[in-house]
């Protein structure tokens, strides 16, 4: 009896030593040397595997970023200061990096957008809403209120005001850019955080309708576009801003009759 | 042939209210000539056809007013006698803003008719070309224009014709109606197509709900050896082009091919009526025949309106609308387009209009997947509705274009036998809009 038992445990001892020894000869022969730098900056990266940065996940741009693929500025969520302890670590120099934020570029709410006359039933999504007749909105351009852009923010900075408008709350935001890729009306631009003039529509139609549909859509009268010498450009009734010749002290904000255009001047966005 | 002699059909498939008997037993009424009619430049499937009239024109009823631009396009035929007012974006039953011209009607009956063809000597030129000019376009639902149809590549063997009299959509009665009011004409219609497609044998397809039509049918065909009516068991969606060719032939259309692939070409029974219309009268297609049902209309009716009249009209000639109603929809119950505004006009293909109560629509709340597979055995197709409608939600476009989410007809038969109430072909409309996007880059790439 006792001598089953000590076959038994030499037999599995043995193998154990085998495959042991095996195992170390692998280790030693066919061992893969990762370079370190990718653990150190991986190490600093925020992750939050958001994918904003383009790259599939944190591990994956550290890669990149040792491998000189990218910049160590390339991670939105981190900021200036990752870049900087990137840029540290592999004894670059940080590129630029601006701080990029969410602007929606709607102001039809609740409010302000005329509804059609008839409700919307169906998933609540606006890439789906957006198929079946376009909303409940009569603007075929606007903001659905559906809630994708929230949704799809994995650090909770956007909700739904009262107005039925996303809203960003911007300490909460890293700039991921989701939000604007989640948006099927492509309302959601990213700028960067300094930035101070916008137009706060994207209705395209003709004067007329556009006036019917929202009270502070852009009816395309381009009184902004006039005296801007080509910084603000009139595309299919609607104003477009060229932020590289942009002056600000040519543009009459107060003469926009609706005041799609404003110039936020360090305020935030008022909550209409 | 069979040991059983059981009714032809599909495998899948649901049984829904049919509803029918509001209207089955109603001969069509005419509508009279509205006071201002929208004609829709996009009635048909592919490039929407050029105006030819400016602001301001006279035009008569039957003249050309927006010519076919492109190979999948339609001509437009002014339906009725008046003046240009504007040629500007308007309410479409397709729920967005479509290019129309605006017509005011001037109360003068001119009809500008083609010479009318004599059906037994015709050739098949002859009928293409005139299905072609008389803008004909395809009445089951999608609107495709009918004369590509006629024309099959010369490399495909097309060996029948088959109409489809199934109407499996509930409540809609007009091909019904068609099939009993102008026996003669559906096969003098069928003759024609299958003249012009070069095909020996012909039949019709329809559903045993309807025994009076397939009587009526069975007598017209006496004198033809070579069409013949066939019997379909009662099943939505019956009336899908891939699932009557199974059902009438026995023949399968893989995935991504056309009825052309498998020998067939499938014409709906209004669509023989406008063609026998536009061939043996002369007349390109002016109005449609459209069922006006559902429990919220005071008067449902079968009806024949003006290309281009304003819903509102119809309902109000069918007597308005219920207190109780709660959703109007433009075409079947299972796959029409539920409508905002009553300004919108009916279009060459618009089949019926429907006022849904609160008991006919389903609202009750969504509750999560009970895996139970319902979806998957009722869908004529053989797919998954319900792994597709998820993998559509989360975006992931490539897994749902690996289970063939393109097939889709989007006939909604997974939705209406959820027991969950999930919005299946919703979400799988979306995915599959996406996919086929991606496709298309791919191809430019």
């Amino acid at each position: 009896m006792e001598f089953t038992i000590i076959i038994a445990i030499a037999t599995m001892g043995g193998l154990g030593f085998i495959f042991a020894g095996g195992l170390a000869l692998a280790d030693k022969k066919l061992r893969v040397e990762e370079n370190p730098l990718i653990g150190q900056v991986n190490e600093v990266l925020p992750n939050a595997n958001c994918g904003g940065c383009g790259s599939a996940g944190c591990y994956d741009f550290a890669v990149r970023v040792v491998d000189g693929k990218v910049s160590p500025g390339g991670c939105p969520v981190g900021g200036d200061e990752t870049a900087q302890i990137i840029a540290q670590i592999l004894g670059v120099e940080a590129g630029e990096s601006v701080k990029m934020i969410p602007k929606i570029l709607c102001g039809g709410g609740s409010k302000e957008a005329v509804k059609k006359s008839a409700d919307y039933y169906g998933p609540v999504s606006c890439k789906v809403a957006s198929l079946v007749s376009g909303g409940d909105k009569l603007c075929f351009y606007g903001c659905l209120g559906g809630g994708d852009c929230v949704s799809a923010c994995p650090f909770g900075a956007m909700i739904m005001n009262e107005n039925d408008l996303p809203e960003v709350i911007e300490e909460l935001c890293t700039g991921c850019g989701l939000c604007a890729k989640a948006c099927p009306r492509n309302i959601i631009e990213m700028h960067p955080a300094d930035r101070d003039v916008f137009l706060f529509c994207k209705n395209q139609d003709d004067p007329k309708r556009a006036k019917e549909v929202c009270s502070v859509s852009c009816i395309g009268c381009g009184i902004c576009a006039r005296k801007s010498d080509g910084g603000i450009e009139m595309i299919n009734n609607l104003g477009v801003i060229n932020y590289d010749k942009l002056d600000v002290s040519k543009i009459p904000f107060e003469k926009c009759s609706t005041g799609a255009i404003k110039y936020l001047n360090g305020k935030e966005i008022p909550v209409n | 042939m069979f040991l059983l002699n059981h009714t032809k059909s599909f495998n899948g498939g649901v049984h829904p209210t049919e509803n029918k008997s509001l209207t089955e037993n109603l001969s069509f009424e005419t509508m009279p000539v509205p006071k201002v009619v929208i004609v829709s430049l996009n009635q048909h499937l592919g490039k929407p056809a050029k105006p030819i009239v400016k602001k301001g024109s006279e035009v008569k009823a039957g003249e050309i007013i927006a010519e076919q631009n492109g190979f999948i396009s339609s001509p437009v035929h002014s339906p009725v006698s008046g003046k240009v007012t504007k040629i500007t974006a308007s309410e479409n039953v397709s729920g967005f803003p479509k290019d129309a011209i605006v017509i005011e009607t001037n109360g003068v009956s001119e009809f500008v008719k083609m010479p009318p063809l004599d059906s037994e000597n015709v050739t098949a030129e002859e009928i293409i070309e005139r299905v072609k000019t008389a803008g004909i376009v395809g009445q089951g639902g999608a609107a495709f224009p009918t004369y590509v149809k006629l024309n099959p590549p010369k490399e495909k063997k097309v060996d029948v014709v088959i109409l489809n009299g199934c109407e499996c959509e509930p409540y809609l009665t007009r091909d019904y109606r068609f099939m009993i009011e102008r026996t003669d004409d559906v096969v003098s219609g069928l003759r024609l197509i299958m003249k012009a497609a070069g095909v020996e044998k012909g039949a019709i397809g329809v559903e045993d709900n309807k025994p009076e039509a397939i009587e009526k049918l069975r007598e017209a065909v006496k004198k033809y050896s070579n069409i013949s009516v066939e019997v379909l068991k009662t099943k939505y969606p019956q009336g899908a082009e891939k699932m009557l060719i199974k059902a009438v032939t026995g023949r399968e259309v893989p995935p991504g091919k056309l009825p052309f692939d498998v020998g067939a070409v499938i014409q709906n029974i209004g669509t023989a009526i406008a063609i026998h219309d536009a061939v043996v009268k002369g007349e390109p297609q002016l109005t449609s025949a459209i069922t006006v049902s559902g429990f919220g209309i005071n008067n449902p009716k079968n009806v024949i309106a003006n290309v281009g009249t304003p819903l509102g009209d119809i309902l109000d000639f069918c007597g308005g609308v219920k207190d109780d109603a709660v959703k109007v929809v433009v075409g079947g119950p299972m796959m029409g387009i539920a409508q905002y505004d009553f300004s919108a006009p009916v279009m060459k293909a618009t089949s019926g209009i429907l006022v849904l109560t609160e008991k006919e629509i389903n609202d009750n709340k969504q509750t999560p997947c009970l895996r139970c597979g319902k979806c998957v055995d009722a869908c004529p197709l053989n797919l998954i509705p319900t792994k597709l409608a998820r993998l559509s939600s989360l975006e992931k476009f490539e897994e749902a274009e690996q289970l063939d989410i393109t097939v889709c007809m989007e006939c909604g038969t997974c939705t209406y036998t959820c027991p969950a109430n999930i919005p299946l072909v919703q979400w799988i409309r979306f995915g599959k809009q996406r996919v086929m996007t991606l496709q298309r880059e791919r191809q430019t790439v």
